[in-house]
C-alpha cells in the first residue's frame, strides 16, 4: 500500500507513541517560558482565522439581518427578519434549494457508488496498478474550471457525445440547453470529477480492515458476498461515511461548473443556492437578501450533514 | 491460498472492467488534449482523436488575446504569497499544539479547525466587505473607508487563504508523531524555542512543508468564486477566470480555448507528479483524523 499510507516523519526515527510522548512535557517542560511562545506561535494563525473565518459568520448573520446595498450612501439598515420571510416564499429561492437538492440527489449515489467499485478494484498489489489508480485520481487534481471546458466541448452540438449519438442515426442532442437534460448532464460531469478523489479515500478505507477478519470469515465459509457484506462493509462505515457526509457539503455549494456550462440556465434549471446568491449579491447589490440565503443553505446543509452522519454511524449489521 | 489458476483468471476479470474504466476517465483528457492541437477550420468537423495537421497556433491565442499569459503571472504571484503565509504560520501553529501544551490549547485548537467548516455561501459576502474596507489600502483612510481597499489586487486574492484550518490540523498530526525527546535534549542544552523549531523541527518535517505547499498551492490556482467577485479588470484576472472569460468572449472557439484549459492544468499535473504521496496520503490522513 505504497499511496496510501499515512503521514509520518521519515527521519525522525521510529514515531513514539503520540500520548505517551507527549506526557513528560506537560508536567515537566511546560514553563511559562514554552507557554509564551507557544502563544507567539499560535498568534498569527489564530488572529488570522479568527479576522478572516470567524468574523464573518457574525458579520454576514447581522448583514443578513438588513437591507445592505454597497451602492447606496446609506450604510446596513436593520429590517428585522424580513429578507427570511421573503425568501422562504419567494419562488425564485425555493426553486434554486430544489435544483441544489436534485443535483446532490443525482450525483451523490453515482460518486459513492462507482468510487467503491473502482476502489474494489484497485484494492490489490500487483504490478501497474498504480497506473490504474493515479489515472482514475486525474480529474479530481484538475480545476473545475478547466474540466468543465472540456465537457462543454463533450456536450457540444459537434462534439463527442455528439458523435457518438450520431453513428446510431440520432438527430444532434443540445443537452445543456434544455432544461429537461441540462442538470442531469452536469451531474454526470460532476460524478466523473469526483470518483478519483472518493475512490482514494476508500481504498484507505478498504486497506485499514484488518486482513485476519477476512481469514477468519473464510474459514466460517463464508463467500465473496458475505464477506462484503459482513466484514467490507462495516469496516467500511467510517470512510464511506465521511465521504457522503464532505460530498454532500461539497455539492450543495457548487457553483464553479454551473457558472461555465449552463450560467443556471436554462430558464433556471441549473440555478443553484450559491448561483443565485452570487446573482443576488454581486449582480443585484442585494447583499441583505443573499446573505439570508447563505444562512438558509447553511443552516439545511448542518441538517441534513447531521442526520446522515447519525444514520451512517447508527446502522449496526 | 494456493489455488492459482484461479486467482489467474480472478486478475483478469478486475483488470478488464479497470481498464475499460480508466479509459473512459481519461478519454475527456484525450479529447482536451487533441483539441488544442487542432486548427480552428478542422475543429468543428473534429472527428478523429489525432490531429491531421497539429499546430500550436491555439496555444499562442490563448496566451495572447486569450490574455493566458497575464493571468498566469497574477496567478503564481498570489500563489507564492499563500504558499510561504501557509507553511510558515500553519506549521508554527500545528507545532506549538502538538509540542507546546498550555491550558486551554485543545479549545483553541478546536475552535480554529471548526472554521473549516463555515461554508463559503455564509463568509462570500462579509469577506467581500472586509476586504473592500482593509484600511489605508486601496484609497481608503485608517478606518477603511473611501477607496476600494484590497479589492482588484493581488493581495485581496490572497487574502481568504493566507493560513488555512485543513493546514493547522495537518501540521499539529504531523508534529504529534514527533517524539518530545528532540525538543528536551535541545532544551538542556540550552537552545530557545525559535531555534528549536525552526532548526530541529522543521528541517526534519520537509514531507508535511510539502503537502501545505501543495495544497495551498492547488487551492489558490483552482480558485474561481473569489476572483470571479473582487476581479473588475482584466489586468487582474487569474487563471480560471481568463479561462472562464475566454470561453464567453464572442463565438465559443474550442481549440484556444482548450489550449487554455491544458496550459493551466499543467502546472497542477507537475505539482501532482512530483508529490503524489502528500496529494493521496494528505487527504487520505485528514480523512480518516477528521
Amino acid at each position: 500500500m505504497p499511496e496510501t499510507t499515512t503521514l509520518t516523519p521519515t527521519q525522525a526515527g521510529p514515531p513514539a507513541d503520540p500520548v505517551a510522548a507527549r506526557r513528560p512535557a506537560r508536567r515537566g517542560s511546560a514553563t511559562r517560558r514554552t507557554r509564551r511562545i507557544a502563544v507567539l506561535f499560535i498568534l498569527p494563525a489564530a488572529a488570522y482565522v479568527v479576522i478572516f473565518h470567524l468574523f464573518p459568520l457574525a458579520y454576514g448573520l447581522y448583514l443578513s439581518f438588513t437591507n445592505y446595498d454597497p451602492q447606496s450612501r446609506s450604510g446596513p439598515q436593520p429590517v428585522g427578519i424580513s429578507n427570511y420571510t421573503k425568501i422562504l416564499t419567494d419562488p425564485v429561492f425555493l426553486s434554486s434549494l430544489a435544483v441544489t437538492g436534485k443535483y446532490v440527489l443525482y450525483v451523490l449515489p453515482g460518486a459513492v457508488g462507482l468510487a467503491l467499485v473502482l476502489a474494489l478494484l484497485v484494492n490489490r498489489s500487483r504490478r501497474g496498478i498504480g497506473f490504474f489508480r493515479t489515472a482514475l485520481y486525474v480529474p479530481h487534481v484538475v480545476s473545475l474550471t478547466a474540466v468543465s471546458m472540456v465537457w462543454l466541448w463533450l456536450y457540444s452540438p459537434q462534439g463527442w457525445f455528439n458523435q457518438i449519438l450520431g453513428r446510431f442515426g440520432a438527430e444532434p442532442k443540445q443537452f445543456l440547453l434544455e432544461s429537461s437534460s441540462a442538470l442531469g448532464a452536469v451531474a454526470v460531469m460532476r460524478i466523473w470529477k469526483a470518483l478519483g478523489g472518493n475512490m482514494v479515500l476508500l481504498l484507505a478505507g478498504l486497506q485499514s480492515i484488518s486482513r485476519e477478519l477476512y481469514e477468519a470469515a473464510a474459514v466460517d465459509g463464508a463467500g465473496r458476498w458475505a464477506q462484503f457484506r459482513y466484514v467490507t462493509l462495516p469496516g467500511l462505515r467510517g470512510m464511506l461515511t465521511y465521504v457522503v457526509v464532505t460530498d454532500i457539503v461539497y455539492l450543495a455549494q457548487s457553483f464553479g461548473e454551473i457558472y461555465v456550462l449552463t450560467r443556471g440556465g436554462p430558464v433556471d434549471s441549473t440555478t443553484t443556492v450559491n448561483f443565485l446568491i452570487y446573482k443576488q449579491a454581486f449582480q443585484f447589490n442585494d447583499m441583505g437578501t443573499a446573505s439570508a440565503m447563505g444562512f438558509v443553505l447553511f443552516a439545511l446543509i448542518s441538517a441534513v450533514a447531521f442526520v446522515s452522519l447519525r444514520q451512517m454511524m447508527r446502522t449496526r449489521s | 491460498m494456493a489455488h492459482s489458476s484461479k486467482a489467474h483468471t480472478h486478475s483478469l476479470v478486475t483488470l478488464l472492467p479497470l481498464a475499460v474504466a480508466t479509459l473512459v476517465v481519461l478519454t475527456p483528457f484525450i479529447w482536451m488534449v487533441s483539441l488544442a492541437f487542432t486548427s480552428a477550420d478542422q475543429a468543428f468537423s473534429a472527428s478523429n482523436l489525432i490531429p491531421e495537421s497539429p499546430t500550436t497556433a491555439n496555444f499562442v491565442t490563448a496566451l495572447t488575446s486569450g490574455g493566458l499569459g497575464r493571468a498566469m503571472l497574477n496567478s503564481s504571484a498570489v500563489a507564492v504569497i499563500v504558499v510561504v503565509s501557509n507553511c510558515l504560520f500553519a506549521s508554527m501553529a500545528g507545532y506549538a499544539f502538538a509540542k507546546l501544551r498550555f491550558r486551554g490549547d485543545t479549545i483553541v485548537f478546536g475552535v480554529l479547525i471548526s472554521t473549516a467548516m463555515i461554508p463559503v455561501s455564509v463568509t462570500l459576502i462579509p469577506l467581500f466587505l472586509i476586504t473592500k474596507g482593509i484600511p489605508l489600502a486601496g484609497g481608503n483612510d485608517l478606518l477603511g473607508v473611501g477607496g476600494f481597499g484590497l479589492l482588484n489586487s493581488i493581495g485581496g486574492l490572497a487574502l481568504p487563504y493566507l493560513v488555512t484550518p485543513l493546514n493547522i490540523f495537518l501540521s499539529r498530526q504531523y508534529f504529534l508523531e514527533f517524539p518530545d525527546e528532540l525538543a528536551e535534549a535541545a532544551r538542556t542544552d540550552g537552545a530557545g524555542e525559535l531555534r528549536i523549531f525552526f532548526q530541529i523541527y522543521l528541517p526534519l518535517a520537509k514531507p508535511l512543508i510539502a503537502t501545505l505547499g501543495v495544497f495551498a498551492f492547488t487551492g489558490i490556482w483552482d480558485d474561481f468564486l473569489w476572483p470571479l467577485v473582487i476581479t473588475n479588470t482584466d489586468s487582474m484576472n487569474t487563471v480560471q477566470l481568463a479561462l472562464a472569460k475566454f470561453l464567453t468572449s464572442g463565438n465559443v472557439q474550442y481549440g484556444p480555448v482548450l489550449a487554455g484549459a491544458v496550459l493551466v492544468t499543467v502546472p497542477v499535473l507537475v505539482v501532482f507528479a512530483f508529490n503524489q504521496r502528500a496529494f493521496i496520503s494528505g487527504l487520505a490522513d485528514g480523512g480518516i483524523k477528521g
